[in-house]
């Protein structure tokens, strides 16, 4: 089917959506222009109604036929429980893109993806990627429990998958960590890591690969507002020199990222965060997200 | 009105305009410049010389028929003012108050150094204001469509103005805008109560009823390239600012409660974050803010910062007051609002806690040696004068530079080292075959008013591109 890029028609639409757990869901959303541009590692920035908040959301699928973009979004504050809200039929009032500089797609040999929660979702299309560009691809996929782990399958159709969870209700019970020091004493032969989850994950998982030289990046997701390389909210330090995860990432060289840096500003609104949230769960009588 | 002065009455003090209270408006965002009422106007109209030789017509960016339009506001008859204005200038609402008049049309006004000058931004302002308001104004008439197709890249000031002068001359407009409101830094730079956005909406909407299609969320260079609009269109004007901010290059620059005025004013203005929590999109100033630079940016942040109710807002200048490129007007709103001046000082290290959270900001105290570049006089910074001020949060608005996406993903378009596109002057034509640039993304970051004199100049030279014959 032929879409007219420029039309407004229909336009961020939610054609599908899917609640893969209690609080993560699947949007399948109409934008054409998006969709026709998308590349493993870009992401876009939604608003769920116009006054909302603007959130980046890596792409986990598109469809330049249908003129769909995919995302996973788990609900964690007032925003992406507002966006979780949502139904098939109803729409974004907003969603920019695609953003960020894709990863470079390339023949490493053997590809490790390291996904924590919701970075499975993330990390998805990249694993693809590379197993459609001849790699072998391996998967350590690490959550709290076992309805918090998504995506097994689709992991698991591009290659081996190793599981492991907080509380051993799924796979082995223990960290991403301990599983990829299994792969590194077993002599496996690993040429390059991809990893996106929690910040302190993938802090641990650059420095299980340090010692053995292994290239690895991590997708960062600093605090952002624009997405446009306006602000530099989004900076992030590689290296020892400011990058903004927005234009330049948000995929970065993990060995150089200064993870205790990104901790510490993606905390900045900690406190206004939980106000919003407090007082939309009192708005909505709901307790998503009130741990 | 009724014994109205027929001749002109120069020497009635020049009104500057009622402001709202400086206590009261600390803690709101509406406008502080309240605007004329009916008889305001025409009173202050009437001090007007008509110079014959228009002074003030020639010193305008726009050339707005000053003389012309300011005799019908003395004559009451604003539908006819709006309508002179609106000959050469598209957007009075917005000009009025933003365009610094001081340094032009009312530097130039003969009874400047006698009696003040005629308040001519003020009175502009108000045949705007009074027409909108009136709904005096209707779209202008287009010339029949020519068949001919233009993206304007970027929806603030620059691309409004090109996107009005081609629709009128019957050419189909489509601007793109990376954010999901139309204004460009009408919207995220400037706050709302020096420009209050319903103003930039009618603008925005009035463009629409003319014909002219925007599309939001759309980031050229990302989005889609401009060798793929050129597929689509016949000509692309770049019209995508200055939106990199400049980094101080001091240590601790990367605390937590240190933004660039770009992400500050963003979330204030764009986001509304002033409203928060009824809006989403959060903000943090603590007790204590500090404001870095001199300039209109600079203003518009302390401004901002204090009306979100700290203790205190201090900012940092390292020239005096004398050198500053702020508007004399925007320092003493600053100055009645309680903002607290530092000059001769510049920060040279932000200390945080152990959270990462800025906690004071060590200073040095300057003085003015030689002449620099600029002719300026160059700060030198005095050894052992560093004191700390005390901090929670610190806005950098040093400048910014343009946006590099278009240049970095647009092979062949030529760029100057600081990143901004480089354009034939008589032209606005950049490096490649159909792609024009004005505005900041060409000058740097600059007026509001320059970016539309910009536009403009760009739309006559793409009319007569497309009108030529073989197109």
């Amino acid at each position: 089917m032929e879409h007219d890029i420029y039309s407004t028609e229909g336009l961020y639409k939610i054609v599908e959506k899917t609640d893969i757990s209690a609080t993560i869901s699947k949007h399948v959303i109409y934008a054409p222009l998006i969709a026709a541009k998308a590349k493993a590692g870009h992401f876009v920035i939604l608003r769920s109604r116009p006054g909302g908040e603007r959130i980046p959301v890596t792409l986990v699928d598109w469809s330049p036929e249908n003129g769909t973009v995919t995302v996973i979004i788990q609900a964690i504050g007032k925003s992406t429980s507002e966006m979780n809200a949502l139904k098939a039929g109803d729409s974004f009032s907003d969603v920019a893109g695609p953003l960020g500089t894709p990863v470079e797609i390339k023949k490493y040999g053997t590809v490790l993806g390291v996904g924590g929660g919701v970075g499975i979702a993330e990390l998805y299309p990249i694993a693809r990627a590379f197993k459609q560009a001849g790699n072998e691809v391996v998967s350590i996929l690490g959550a709290r429990s076992k309805d918090l782990l998504i995506l097994e399958a689709e992991m698991a159709s591009l290659g081996r998958v190793l599981v492991t969870t907080d509380d051993g209700s799924a796979g082995k019970k223990g960290l991403v960590t301990d599983a990829m020091k299994e792969l590194y004493a077993a002599g496996e032969k690993l040429d390059a890591i991809f990893t996106i989850g929690p910040i302190i994950m993938m802090k641990f998982v650059a420095e299980a690969s340090r010692p053995h030289a292994t290239p690895t990046f991590a997708s960062l997701n600093p605090v952002m507002l624009d997405g446009t390389g306006m602000c530099g909210g989004c900076r992030v330090e590689i290296g020892g020199k400011p990058k903004f995860a927005c234009v330049d990432g948000p995929m970065f060289d993990a060995h150089q990222t200064n993870f205790d840096a990104l901790m510490k500003r993606t905390a900045a609104y900690r406190e206004q965060e939980k106000e919003s949230l407090e007082k939309y769960g009192k708005d909505h009588n709901c307790r998503i997200g009130l741990h | 009105m009724e014994n109205k002065p027929k001749k002109p009455t120069p020497s009635i003090k020049q009104n500057l305009g009622r402001h709202q209270d400086a206590v009261a408006r600390r803690s709101n965002f509406d406008e502080v410049a309240m605007g004329f009422g009916l008889e305001e106007a025409v009173t202050e109209a009437a001090r007007c010389l008509g110079c014959k030789t228009k002074p003030c017509e020639l010193a305008c960016p726009v050339n707005v028929k000053i003389p012309e339009f300011v005799d019908l506001v003395h004559k009451e008859d604003l539908g006819a003012a709006a309508s002179k204005i609106f000959e050469t200038s598209l957007f009075p609402a917005i000009c009025g108050r933003v365009c610094p008049q001081e340094t032009y049309c009312e530097a130039a006004c003969v009874l400047k150094d006698k009696f003040g000058p005629v308040s001519i931004g003020r009175l502009e302002r108000f045949t705007a204001d009074y027409a909108r308001k009136g709904g005096l104004i209707k779209p202008p008439p287009c010339a029949p469509d020519t068949g001919k197709k233009v993206a304007c890249v970027g929806s603030g000031p620059t691309s409004l103005a090109v996107a009005a002068e081609l629709r009128k001359l019957g050419h189909a407009v489509t601007v793109f805008e990376a954010l999901h409101e139309f204004g460009g830094v009408l919207c995220y730079g400037i706050p709302t109560f020096r420009l209050p956005r319903e103003v930039v909406r009618f603008e925005v909407d009035m463009l629409r009823k003319m014909g002219v299609r925007f599309l939001k969320n759309v980031m050229v260079g990302k989005s889609i390239t401009i060798e793929e609009l050129k597929k689509d269109f016949d000509i692309i004007y770049i019209g995508s600012g200055a939106g990199l901010p400049t980094p101080m290059n001091a240590p601790g620059e990367d605390l937590v409660g240190v933004y660039s005025s770009n992400e500050f004013l963003t979330r204030v203005n764009l986001m509304e974050a002033y409203k928060f929590p009824v809006s989403d999109t959060p903000y943090y100033v603590g007790k204590r803010t500090v404001v870095v630079g001199g300039g209109n940016t600079a203003m518009d942040s302390a401004r901002c910062a204090m009306r979100l109710g700290p203790e205190n807002v201090t900012l940092l200048y390292r020239r005096t007051r004398a050198e500053m490129p702020a508007r004399a007007e925007e320092v003493e709103n600053a100055m009645e609002e309680g903002i607290k001046f530092e000059f001769l000082t510049a920060p040279v290290e932000l200390e945080g806690d152990e959270k990462g959270r800025l906690k004071r900001v060590k200073c040095i105290r300057m003085a003015l040696g030689e002449p620099d570049a600029s002719g300026r006089r160059k700060p030198v910074p005095q050894k052992g004068s560093e004191f700390y001020i005390e901090a929670d949060s610190l806005v950098v608005a040093i400048g910014s530079s343009p946006n590099p996406v278009i240049q970095q993903t647009t092979p062949g378009l030529a760029a100057n080292k600081w990143g901004g596109i480089i354009i034939d002057e008589a032209t606005a034509k950049t490096s490649l075959e159909g792609v024009y640039a004005g505005g900041d993304v060409v000058r740097g970051g600059a007026t509001v008013l320059l970016a539309m004199k910009d536009g403009k100049a760009a739309a006559r030279a793409i009319h007569e591109k497309l009108s030529a014959k073989g197109n």
